[in-house]
């Protein structure tokens, strides 16, 4: 990897059924990644995407980038828009595309666009790799 | 009701300690889609042991958060090793800010997530967003 390298987008459909998995591995049951009656009642447009979910896609990218699991040192983002996902069998698409920020002796430092439907929807989202 | 200003500053005890095993690990991973090779635990799968130490400030009635009135503004994780299964994992949370703007608590907190020797594994730090009643 090289500063200023775009990484291969990786591109990843997300249902209800796998809001309702990741409820269940992650013990984050809050109503508004599950039902619509509550999601609207607090003024969102539908059931939305744990953040968190759609941080773990931004990582299951950095694996792939890193070509292995446990290369993480740091990761963080904003959670700036909700990935709202219809109760239908498509779901929606969120993309993460990455960009080499810099490269030291052991680590390298990547920037994260994360996109659904051409929004963005995590924010000042990046991370360190351990080379 | 806004959330109470001693709260900044303030740190929680320690979570009991969380036994990560390997069919934890394996859930988490195939529920993100993430690999798993046996060794590395997904790098977000630390939220799951911060989730208890925040779920102990929003369960403090002096505090005075209300769960829904909730939304996760900022996450960050800072690790020193990867977790693994057999990892015993307390998080102990701080409130290391808290400022109000437009009506809303912003309330930042660090995790430090620890191992069954209190070796440092992981710090989560995240930012809650405390709407005022509608």
């Amino acid at each position: 990897m090289n500063p200023g390298d775009q990484l291969e987008t990786h591109s990843f459909q997300v249902t209800r059924a796998d809001l309702v998995r990741y409820a269940g591995a992650s013990g984050d049951f809050n109503p508004i990644h599950w039902s619509d009656r509550v999601a609207s009642s607090v003024g969102l447009p539908g059931v939305v995407a744990h953040g968190m979910f759609t941080m773990a896609l931004a990582a299951r990218a950095l694996d792939a980038w890193a070509g292995r699991p446990g290369k993480v040192r740091e990761l963080g983002c904003k959670f700036t828009r909700p990935v709202v996902v219809p109760d239908d069998d498509d779901g929606v698409r969120v993309e993460v595309a990455g960009t080499v920020q810099d490269v030291t002796g052991d680590s390298v430092r990547i920037t994260l666009q994360v996109t659904c439907g051409q929004e963005s929807v995590l924010g000042a989202a990046k991370a360190v790799l351990a080379r | 009701m806004p959330v109470d200003r001693s709260v900044a500053g303030r740190t929680f005890p320690p979570t009991a300690p969380y036994e990560v095993s390997e069919p934890k690990i394996r859930e988490f991973a195939a529920a993100t889609g993430c690999e798993y090779d046996g060794a590395a635990a997904p790098a977000t799968f630390p939220i799951v042991v911060a989730f208890a130490a925040m779920q102990a400030l929003m369960d403090d009635p002096d505090v005075g958060i209300s769960l829904h009135r909730v939304v996760h503004g900022e996450q960050r994780f800072s690790y020193t090793r990867p977790v693994v299964a057999g990892d015993r994992l307390a998080a102990q949370l701080s409130v290391d800010s808290l400022r109000q703007i437009a009506g809303a608590d912003i309330i930042g907190t660090s995790s430090q997530i620890t191992d069954a020797d209190g070796e440092h594994v992981c710090t989560a730090f995240a930012t809650l967003v405390h709407r005022e009643e509608g």
